[in-house]
């Protein structure tokens, strides 16, 4: 059983903040689907390996080093909701 | 209904121009789709300049793509250079990508005619699209459904015939629920044959793009175009792609063991659904197939490990929406820490907040090793059951969904019971493995009912193969 702390301290870390109606619908949903996946502990996995998925031996993908000029920072810097032209601008992060 | 060459050859034998064909198609979406809503951003400018481009290039007699003048739809959260791409989410309201996905490339070097960009569940959490930001996306076939989701403004752009392609993403049936919906053909590839540079990520290890078609001649087509190997995505598998179109030439389906996983037709299963997807299994068995009752034991697990996987992959993916390289961001606040809160507290919708909990929840201190590690072994046992199947069967067969199209507002306040609706198509996509939905009647509302056919991996030929062979016999 989840509760309210646990949902503000989730709701914390995923940097989410949440109205006290809010806390209150997330602990029901989310309580529904925990229980729901309950089952998972009906089956013993102490010897079972995790997940690989087929087709990647565990390799390293490689590409050379090499500088590859995309030329498309005036576009990613359009998206921005706040610049000076040059750089990101963000609120203060040391007071 | 619309199909690659039926469009094709009006161009070509100068029926129609490109740009008239074009002006067509918008002016019946501009009419039709205002109820439908299958589209959030029409690419209009951009798509009758490039069809005047391309009736340039047929009058100066210049060689022509494989899918030259076609009209294909593209899923909002796939990045078309220059144009708008919201993931039906607010936080994205007024992004424009700054590049194209690998799969906008090869469509753009085949001269196809990229229409708009298609609604979507928020993200692609959802299996109706009904978390849109953008408003619901109504089923064509009868407006009081939904289209299924995530990719339900793709499977419907392609079921309401405004264009005869779509591309979709699919991680956990978000393709091949919404083609069974709306009575289109719609296939998830195996894990890393289609490049996901430039679809924005969900479930990393989960998602993989396919096409909505109208017939299984257009899968291979389009299956031709975007597969195969791509450095610029490090899950992009390089092995030779099959010509699918060539490995059509011989349809035959005697000998061919087809698996029937008892989980798959137990309780909670449309009979009509059963009954149908009997019937096909029958004609197919009256054909030449093998029929096997097999059973992939740990499928009732699947729609738990799916959750946990799926969600503490989409907690550390959205992790980026943060209100400062791109997107929405709040303005009233106070320091860095509350832009980050408000920016992802309003721009993100509730589905996705309780997917990214739930995945936080999953990843936390404490909780990792009894639901993430735990889910990830899981995961190797639904896996291993359709590796085993495999060794016995060349295909499996089960109905794509549980049921029908369901009502618009029926799941909507009950997550867990949306959930469960993916349940026939969730473990295709936790083992990797390739499989479509293809439409095979309708029932007593004349609403379409959709099959699923399982393949080994990379077996996506063999897959058309008897999709085909079931068309041809329809």
């Amino acid at each position: 059983m989840l509760t309210i702390k646990d949902v503000e301290k989730v709701a914390s870390l995923a940097r989410l903040k949440l109205t006290d109606k809010e806390k209150e619908m997330f602990l029901t949903q989310l309580d529904n689907i925990l229980s729901y996946i309950e089952k998972l502990n009906e089956i013993k996995t102490d010897d079972v390996l995790e997940f690989k998925m087929e087709g990647f031996d565990n390799q390293n993908f490689m590409r050379p080093d090499e500088v590859k000029n995309y030329n498309f920072h005036e576009d990613l810097m359009k998206n921005a909701p706040s610049t000076d032209g040059k750089f990101l601008k963000v609120k203060k992060v040391i007071e | 209904m619309k199909t690659i060459d039926s469009i094709k050859n009006l161009i070509l034998n100068k029926k129609i121009t490109v740009e008239n064909l074009i002006k067509k198609i918008f002016e019946d979406i501009e009419t039709r789709d205002k109820e439908i809503n299958s589209f959030i951003t029409l690419s209009k400018t951009k798509a009758l300049e490039k069809a005047a481009f391309l009736d340039k290039k047929l009058s100066n007699g210049e060689p022509v793509g494989e899918l030259f003048g076609i009209p294909i739809a593209i899923k909002d959260n796939i990045n078309v250079k220059n144009e708008r791409m919201t993931c039906a989410s607010k936080i994205l309201e007024n992004f424009r990508s700054p590049y194209n996905a690998t799969v906008i490339e090869k469509l753009e070097k085949e001269d196809a005619i990229i229409i708009g960009k298609t609604n979507m569940d928020e993200f692609a959490m959802g299996s109706s699209t009904e978390t849109s930001y953008f408003g619901i996306t109504k089923n064509p076939l009868d407006l009081s459904r939904v289209p299924g989701g995530s990719s339900g403004g793709s499977a419907a752009s392609v079921s309401a015939d405004f264009v005869p392609l779509a591309l979709g993403s699919d991680t956990g049936g978000s393709i091949r629920q919404p083609a069974s919906f709306c009575g289109v053909y719609g296939l998830k590839p195996t894990y890393g044959t289609v490049s996901r540079y430039g679809l924005v990520a969900f479930a990393s290890s989960l998602d993989q793009i396919g096409p909505f078609t109208n017939s299984i001649d257009d899968m291979a087509k389009i299956l031709n175009i975007i597969s195969g190997y791509d450095e610029k995505d490090s899950t992009s598998i390089n092995i030779k792609v099959p010509n699918f179109i060539e490995e059509l030439k011989n349809i035959d389906i005697k000998n061919k063991t087809i698996g029937i996983p008892d989980e798959f037709f137990k309780e909670g299963l449309d009979n009509e659904i059963k009954n149908i997807i009997f019937e096909k299994i029958e004609f197919l068995e009256k054909n030449g197939a093998i029929i096997k009752k097999i059973s992939l034991p740990h499928t009732e697990y699947s729609v738990s490990t799916y959750y946990i996987v799926a969600s503490s992959e989409a907690s550390a993916n959205l992790a980026r929406f943060d209100g400062v390289k791109y997107g929405f961001r709040e303005k009233n606040i106070k320091n860095l820490l509350e832009e980050y809160t408000k920016t992802r507290s309003i721009g993100f919708g509730n589905e996705v907040k309780r997917r990214i909990m739930l995945g936080t929840f999953s990843l936390s201190s404490g909780y990792y090793d009894a639901y993430y590690k735990k889910a990830q072994k899981v995961r190797n046992l639904i896996k291993q059951d359709f590796v085993n199947a495999f060794k016995e069967v060349d295909f499996i067969i089960t109905p794509t969904s549980p049921s029908i199209a369901f009502k618009i507002g029926e799941k909507i306040s009950d997550p867990l019971s949306m959930y469960l609706s993916d349940i026939y198509t969730i473990s295709v996509n936790l083992a990797g493995i390739p499989a479509i939905s293809i439409p095979v009647g309708k029932n007593s509302n004349s609403m379409p009912i959709g099959m699923q056919i399982i393949g080994n991996y990379f077996k996506e030929a063999e897959i058309l193969n008897i999709s085909k062979f079931l068309e041809f016999n329809k």
